[in-house]
């Protein structure tokens, strides 16, 4: 094999007295997907802003570079040694275009103006070699996801990088756009770039891993050929002990079959929902399955009261309900867990105490609307200990938790209030491995109590593992529904109500 | 990289999991000493302040009759700025409570001089005040017009009306009801300590808000509005309710200010009383470290910003500036507590 590109040997990161990253190694290859794995906070940020420039490294830490020692300071140490990032949360400026964006920070002017032909001229080419469908002069507000991605990775390349470190760059892609990203991803290794990889998916990690490197609290866990990449190995790897059954589904609806306690009949709002009827029953957990964009989170927001619905009604244990607000459809039953959780679910400057009380404060004050504190700091400590929330106490901000920990809070806030159906948008995204495992069962505990649960996800491995029945939507329809019988549902059937070509060949 | 500070905190959450009980005993002590620096935040300003101006003022400053000036100016004040908190919090604003305050005053002042309906007086202005902050709080909460907007337009709506009421002219009623609350003390220990009764009030009124804020449901969620609306709205909380509550209470708090400034001067002019009052009342919430972007802040810290501003100009006459530079000064300290406003943030989880 060639020389290695990037070596790192020895590096350790303290936070004052705290080691996030305690001696480890990386070697990465030109030519070379490298998957980094590991659960939130086990190190893998902290490396990767060691690499940016971010953060120094401590002393006896080493850096090579094509076998060279280097010092990276500062954001534009990472520029110069030929390392970019590209985050999970795109860095771009949407209202300047496409070849503003690359060229921002190193502007070309001429005579103290403004060169935009020049760097026009610059960017074409490498969106040619991108195979990119807009121009340099499109406004980055204009552009889908995928594309803004790849005006990231074009302005990589411009700054001639050879280590691109990608930083879970499908979180907010289609199935089509990441599958495009993908086969950019693979000619930029044939192009001889190093590309590290950072991923929670594992069907990614396969698809594009060379090797995969898993971190776990600081350290290094051990790196896998690709011959040697399999999901139970790295699992093990990541959580350090043997995840028996990951995906948890003991309770059997066909075994007790419950009543009917949520359907939708025929709503729609008009635009990105037309006509949906579905029905879940008592004890049971439904996914609704279905591309980004396919209106599966406004027909929960429909159900739940946050958008207008325009056609249809919803009944509740047979019973038409009027659900105009998400209030009333808590009062209803329905509680609802955000795909969004620090946008429109967490309120990240209270504390956890507050978070997992908020809707339930009403009903467990005292005379004239005074708090129960002991009552709420009572069940905060419950939540805690059941959910297996890992926090110092209960008074922290829930901003300052991990990802995991965070869904956790506000799934507590739902359960506090005892909902007999509960939507779930997306409950595992930006979710750790072993947090992952402890919401499904978490889910299956609460089917076996009769809750009816909808889960809606992006990630078919999770609904085929914990759904008994999965409803596919496709631009704004029902698109068909599969029951979990003696086989397990399979992923391809899905794809293709999904993606409505049933009669492809599978 | 805004997310430095959390990335941090999670690593090191999970690198120390040999010894739970003290991580999580530093990391306790760590929010504590946060939380204390942000409620008493510039406690210390306002004491280095009196001890400063006592000094340059060749003692004359802690004498218990300017003590009592101090805490009689900044009555008024802290009133406003205790309803102008709960706005806040929401991440809301409120430029109207000046004119609020005019207009109270006038409707209390013209009733008090109605020999059967005198007594009256009091109830009469809060409720103006009320109304007229609840008439704000329906046009953002229903209308969903934005607070800076609606409050400039009432700041303006509302002096209009104050003139009005007194057919622009100043109302006299030197035998006004209840003009103890203005210029009179309650009397603790007779010949020793008094407390003049505008600051019983004041501090009466800090101390509901407190109960309010951080003892009710209700307070809860106007934390949760300000802290985050969306999920608010999707966690059930009725947040125009909210709105309109914390507005009503600005109102109605300014309506109390009115009569607490009628009582002292058994007087009121629609065109001057209450003249940029807003300023200092926003100017004692942020100086208390409530954030403008809301959710975050508490009641006591106004109390200290308000008390800053009083100390402030007693502390400057005292030691003879003149009226020019007390603007000037007053002015470099209200874009310095919103510089300290944005530095605290930088700590919190919200960035």
């Amino acid at each position: 094999m060639s020389e290695p590109i990037l070596e790192m040997r020895r590096v350790s990161k303290s936070f004052f007295s705290i080691k996030a990253l305690r001696d480890v190694d990386l070697t990465v290859y030109p030519g070379e997907i490298h998957a980094l794995m590991g659960e939130n906070g086990a190190g893998k940020s902290t490396l990767m802003k060691i690499l940016s420039g971010a953060y120094r490294p401590d002393p006896g830490s080493e850096i090579r570079i094509d076998g060279q020692p280097v010092q990276i300071n500062g954001p534009h140490g990472g520029r110069a040694a030929g390392i970019a990032i590209i985050y999970q949360e795109l860095s771009l400026a949407p209202n300047l275009s496409v070849a503003e964006n690359i060229y921002l920070g190193r502007e070309v002017s001429r005579g103290g103006l403004l060169a935009r032909e020049a760097m026009q001229a610059g960017v074409g080419p490498i969106l040619a070699r991108l195979g990119a469908d807009f121009t340099p002069q499109t406004l980055v507000a204009n552009l889908s996801m995928g594309q803004r991605q790849l005006v990231e990775i074009a302005r990589a390349l411009h700054a001639r990088s050879r280590i691109l470190i990608m930083d879970e760059p499908t979180t907010a892609l289609s199935a089509g756009e990441s599958e495009r990203l993908f086969a950019l991803i693979r000619q930029l290794r044939a192009e001889g770039l190093a590309i590290i990889y950072i991923s929670h998916r594992m069907d990614e990690v396969y698809a594009l891993g060379d090797r995969v490197t898993v971190l776990r609290d600081g350290t290094l866990v051990g790196s896998l050929d690709k011959g040697e990449i399999r999901a139970d190995a790295i699992v093990r790897m990541m959580v350090g002990r043997d995840v028996s059954s990951f995906y948890k589904k003991d309770h059997d609806p066909q075994a007790r079959p419950g009543a009917p306690v949520l359907a939708a009949v025929d709503i729609g709002d008009g635009r990105r929902v037309k006509g949906c009827s579905l029905t879940v029953h008592s004890g049971e957990v439904v996914g609704l399955a279905g591309l980004i964009g396919a209106g599966r989170t406004e027909l929960a927001h429909l159900i739940i009261g946050a958008a207008p619905m325009t056609s249809g009604h919803v009944e509740i244990e047979g019973r038409t309900v009027s659900i105009r607000t998400p209030g009333e459809a808590l009062d209803a039953g329905i509680a609802y867990l955000t795909e969004d959780r620090k946008a429109l679910g967490l309120f990240l400057d209270m504390s956890c105490l507050d978070n997992i009380n908020l809707a339930v404060l009403g009903r467990d004050a005292k005379f004239g609307g005074i708090l129960d504190r002991d009552k709420a700091r009572e069940r905060a400590k419950r939540a805690f200990a059941g959910l297996g929330i890992r926090a110092a106490n209960v008074g922290v901000p829930a901003g300052g938790l991990s990802g995991g920990n965070q869904q956790k809070v506000l799934l507590s806030r739902l359960l506090a209030i005892g909902p007999k159906i509960l939507i779930l948008d997306e409950p595992t995204r930006g979710v750790d491995v072993g947090a992952k495992s402890e919401i499904y069962s978490i889910i299956d505990n609460l089917a076996k109590a009769g809750t009816a649960v909808l889960v809606i996800s992006s990630d078919l491995p999770e609904i085929i593992g914990i759904c008994d029945r999965v409803i596919v939507m496709r631009a704004g329809h029902i698109a068909g529904q599969m029951r979990r019988g003696a086989t397990p549902l399979s992923q391809e059937e899905i794809m293709a109500l999904a993606t409505g070509t049933e009669q492809l060949d599978a | 990289m805004p997310e430095n500070g959390a990335s941090a905190k999670t690593a090191s959450a999970k690198t120390a999991p040999a010894t739970p009980g003290l991580a999580a005993a530093q990391e306790t002590k760590r929010q504590r000493t946060r939380m204390i620096i942000r409620a008493v935040g510039m406690l210390p300003v306002l004491l280095l302040l009196c001890i400063g101006f006592h000094v340059l003022s060749d003692g004359r400053f802690f004498t218990g009759q300017n003590i009592g000036i101090v805490v009689q100016q900044s009555a008024v004040n802290t009133v406003l700025a205790a309803g102008m908190t709960f706005v806040i919090l929401t991440g809301g604003i409120d430029l109207s409570v000046g004119s609020i305050l005019a207009a109270s005053a006038m409707a209390g002042l013209i009733i008090s001089k109605f020999p059967d309906l005198g007594a009256l007086w009091l109830p009469v202005a809060v409720l103006t005040g009320a109304v007229f902050g609840i008439l704000n709080g329906a046009l953002i909460a229903l209308l969903r017009l934005p607070p800076f907007i609606v409050t400039l337009g009432s700041l303006t709506a509302v002096r209009g009306a104050a003139r009005l009421l007194g057919a622009d002219t100043t109302v006299f009623n030197p035998s006004i009801p209840y003009a103890f609350i203005g210029n009179g003390a309650l009397t603790l220990i007779p010949g020793v300590v008094s407390i003049p009764w505008l600051w019983v009030i004041a501090l009466l009124v800090i101390l509901v808000s407190w109960l309010v804020l951080k003892r009710t449901v209700l307070g809860v969620h106007i934390y949760a509005v300000g802290g985050n609306e969306s999920a608010a709205r999707l966690a059930g909380i009725k947040v125009w309710a909210v709105l309109i509550f914390v507005y009503g209470v600005s109102g109605l708090l300014a309506g109390l200010g009115g009569a607490m400034q009628a009582a002292r001067l058994y007087a009121a002019n629609g065109l001057q009383l209450g003249q940029s009052y807003e300023l200092d009342a926003i100017t004692a919430v942020i100086l208390g470290g409530t954030s403008f972007v809301g959710g975050i802040g508490s009641i006591w810290g106004t109390l200290v910003g308000a008390l800053i501003i009083a100390v402030l100009s007693n502390g400057l006459i005292l030691i003879g500036v003149s009226d020019v530079w007390q603007y000037v000064i007053k002015g470099l300290v209200i874009i310095g507590a919103v510089a300290l406003d944005r530095y605290r943030l930088q700590g919190s989880a919200r960035t």
